[in-house]
């Protein structure tokens, strides 16, 4: 009997501009190596956030995106808050990292209020952060993205960074921070996007979410190949991920 | 405001006889000077020729690309937009010689200010004048902006508004309102896409400007295949996740459901696009139907916004037959689905950029059976963020020899491998990779998706390491000093 988790991808029509459906792609792929069978529901404003989901994924969009999706993010604000105290990880990148924040105030100086679930602060200003990053984290290692963001995020002291950037602007392109990280909910500015380049990320969060649903986490699977697990005929991704990473390390 | 009969560019500007237009002048006359002697130069040392001497004129003299445009009694069209610039430039180049015009344009797809200033002064004679009636000039998003400022254009066409170099424009919201900034500066008129749904509004905001529309024909809007990415308003973003058979089908469209239809018919639409080649448009003086060599719907809204263009420069409507016989002999531009022979057989080279770009380019130029080779740089022309590759679908390569190279090589197998494509070849520098390339893969169609530094590298390994053979004389590009041939026909 196949076990199945269920994925909610926050906002896929106006929040994925930046190949962000990698992610999404990232995390299936990592369940179905695992064993599981994936559903996936694309959440886009007026559409249901089931309360049984396992994982969610979110990513940047224009402002005028986020203007579109913030009304409907503040009424999940409760729900998402609580199935994050209750240990369901969760990658917000760029525009949503910043929503989940306290409030953001966008280049146009809108003052946007978010669902408070990272403690951070966030101010656009003048000249974008873009380029490659580097980021040393103590869980997940040396991580690689791509950012490019008018947002200036800061801190809180309820908020852990991710990563300590090494090259590239982070949070603010002053206090060294990357990302922010409260309980399974993890927000960052990394494209490229982050999770297929950082498998060691995408592992933790997957494992998470099937810990959290059946207890355990299968080293590999049993059983028959889960529905849509990748072919065995095909090498898979695991021999591009090294390469991939270590073009984008020589990048400045 | 939108008519159907503009009765634009049939005037002549007047001519200024003040000292402005003679320092003008000057400044033309020594930049002609100038830049030829740089290009011949630049040509003695083994250079391509291509920028430089536009480079050293924009900086030695800044007024000569106003100073030679100045004399054009039909003034400047400038065609800008995300995707289809060079295409459309060629076609509406073409379509303007075949009424009757000379025409000075910019055709190697260099669309920074410098490329068009380089351009201009290879086309002037040593005196410092074009010998011309119109330029058609294509230009990028932030160069458009630059140029107007500088001179300002009789009519402007804006093809599109998608997701692109996001490490240079940002997002398309900022780019829309670039482009609408330049609209303004046109003195006549503009040409906007109405399918685009960035561009469309513009179509009622600009009191001053005569606005032809072109566009898909409501019978041909269902069948016009389109990338998700490209349908929204916001731009991107419904990647369909084809190799995971476990998700639930979502809302990916294969028609057009984000874009609210048009109010009113543009005044050229698109009728038809059959695989076969068989392209039909409707145009105010009638019905404009080729067999012709341009693949992809994509192409076909880039005649269309030649012919809108074309209706708009002369001001009365020409002969379908003739604009038809145009679009017949019209051969794909620089890098966009060029034919190469070498060794005997046919590689296709086709310039990719953006989701959008690429995933039409699939669709075109894909097919199944054959080999491919995806060669993705990262410098600063191709877009140094590769995350774009992560919203294009490449499971149709699936059933082919891909290979893959350039700088980032590594990032175009990784995301091939989610895709679950197997990748047969990784070579990151692009002349070997293109070597490799074309010997494991005899007898079989070839086909090679390049971003803009790759595809320059990719013409010179053909160019510099093949027999290439001139399958039609009329249609050799002389590219770096070897005569590449396109046009081998469909």
């Amino acid at each position: 009997m196949s076990r199945t988790v269920r994925v909610a991808w926050l906002y896929p029509t106006d929040m994925s501009t930046y190949g962000d459906a990698g992610n999404v792609r990232a995390v299936v792929r990592r369940f179905a190596e695992l064993g599981l069978s994936v559903v996936v529901d694309r959440c886009d404003p007026g559409t249901e956030l089931r309360d049984d989901v396992d994982l969610l994924v979110g990513g940047g969009g224009q402002d005028s995106g986020q203007g579109k999706v913030h009304e409907d993010l503040l009424g999940r604000g409760p729900l998402l808050t609580e199935l994050a105290l209750d240990g369901v990880p969760m990658l917000m990148v760029c525009g949503l990292f910043q929503l989940f924040g306290h409030r953001t105030v966008t280049a146009a100086g809108e003052d946007l209020p978010g669902i408070g679930l990272l403690d951070v602060h966030t101010r656009a200003e003048p000249g974008r952060l873009v380029g490659t990053v580097r980021a040393r984290s103590d869980r997940f290692g040396l991580l690689v993205g791509y950012e490019n963001h008018s947002g200036r995020t800061v801190l809180g002291p309820a908020a852990t960074p991710l990563a300590r950037v090494e090259h590239g602007g982070g949070n603010n392109g002053h206090d060294g921070t990357e990302g922010a990280v409260v309980h399974h909910v993890v927000g960052t500015y990394l494209h490229g996007p982050v999770l297929p380049l950082n498998p060691a990320l995408t592992d933790a969060l997957v494992r998470q979410a099937v810990r959290r649903r059946y207890g355990n986490v299968p080293d590999r699977p049993d059983g028959p190949p889960a529905p849509g697990a990748p072919d065995p005929a095909v090498p898979g991704v695991s021999p591009w991920v090294e390469r991939a990473r270590a073009a984008a390390l020589v990048r400045r | 405001m939108t008519t159907d009969h503009p009765p634009a560019f049939c005037e002549p500007s007047p001519t200024s006889g003040s000292a402005h237009r003679r320092a003008d002048r000057a400044a033309a006359l020594v930049a002609s000077v100038l830049g030829k002697g740089v290009r011949w130069g630049t040509r003695l040392l083994g250079g391509s020729g291509s920028t430089l001497p536009g480079l050293v004129v924009e900086r030695l003299v800044p007024r000569a690309v106003p100073g030679l445009l100045a004399q054009l009694p039909r003034g400047v069209v400038l065609v800008t937009g995300t995707n289809g610039k060079t295409t459309t430039t060629m076609l509406l180049t073409a379509l303007l010689r075949d009424q009757g015009l000379r025409v000075a344009t910019n055709p190697t797809g260099s669309n920074f200010v410098r490329g068009v200033a380089s351009a201009l002064v290879d086309q002037a004679d040593l005196t410092g004048r074009l010998r011309a009636d119109v330029a058609v000039l294509e230009l990028d998003e932030a160069h458009a902006a630059r140029f107007v400022a500088l001179v300002r254009p009789r009519c402007v066409v804006l093809l599109n508004v998608v997701r692109d170099q996001l490490d240079r424009f940002a997002e398309t919201d900022g780019v829309a309102d670039l482009l609408a900034g330049v609209a303004r500066r046109a003195t006549e008129a503009v040409v906007l896409n109405v399918d685009d749904p960035h561009l469309r509004p513009l179509a009622g905001s600009l009191p001053e400007q005569r606005v032809t529309t072109f566009g898909a024909a409501p019978s041909w809007r269902s069948s016009l295949p389109v990338d998700p990415t490209c349908a929204t308003a916001t731009g991107p973003s419904l990647p369909s996740l084809p190799a995971l058979p476990a998700l639930p089908t979502p809302a990916a469209p294969s028609v057009l459901p984000a874009r609210p239809a048009p109010t009113s018919r543009p005044t050229v639409a698109v009728e038809r696009c059959a695989p076969d080649g068989r392209v039909t448009f409707a145009v105010p003086g009638g019905l404009v139907e080729a067999r012709w060599r341009l693949a992809g719907a994509h192409n076909a809204l880039n005649a269309a916004a030649a012919l809108a263009a074309t209706h708009a420069v002369l001001g009365s409507a020409p002969d379908p037959r003739t604009l038809a016989a145009t679009l017949a002999a019209a051969r794909p531009a620089f890098g966009r689905g060029e034919r190469f022979v070498v060794d005997g057989e046919p590689v296709e080279i086709v310039l990719v950029k953006n989701p959008c770009g690429f995933q039409a380019a699939l669709g075109a130029h894909g097919g199944p059976g054959g080999a491919t080779l995806v060669a993705v740089n990262d410098a600063y022309a191709d877009s140094k963020d590769t995350s774009w590759l992560w919203d294009v679908d490449f499971s149709g390569l699936r059933d082919q020899a891909v290979h893959v190279s350039g700088s980032r090589a590594d990032d175009v197998a990784l995301r091939l491998a989610y895709d679950d494509v197997p990748v047969s070849c990784a070579v990151n520098d692009v002349p070997d990779a293109v070597r490799a390339f074309v010997d494991r893969n005899r007898h079989v169609p070839k086909r090679v998706f390049c971003t803009y530094t790759a595809m320059l590298e990719v013409r010179s390994a053909l160019g510099a390491t093949r027999r290439v053979e001139a399958a039609q004389p009329a249609a050799v590009h002389p590219v770096d000093g070897a005569r590449l041939v396109e046009g081998v026909g469909r």
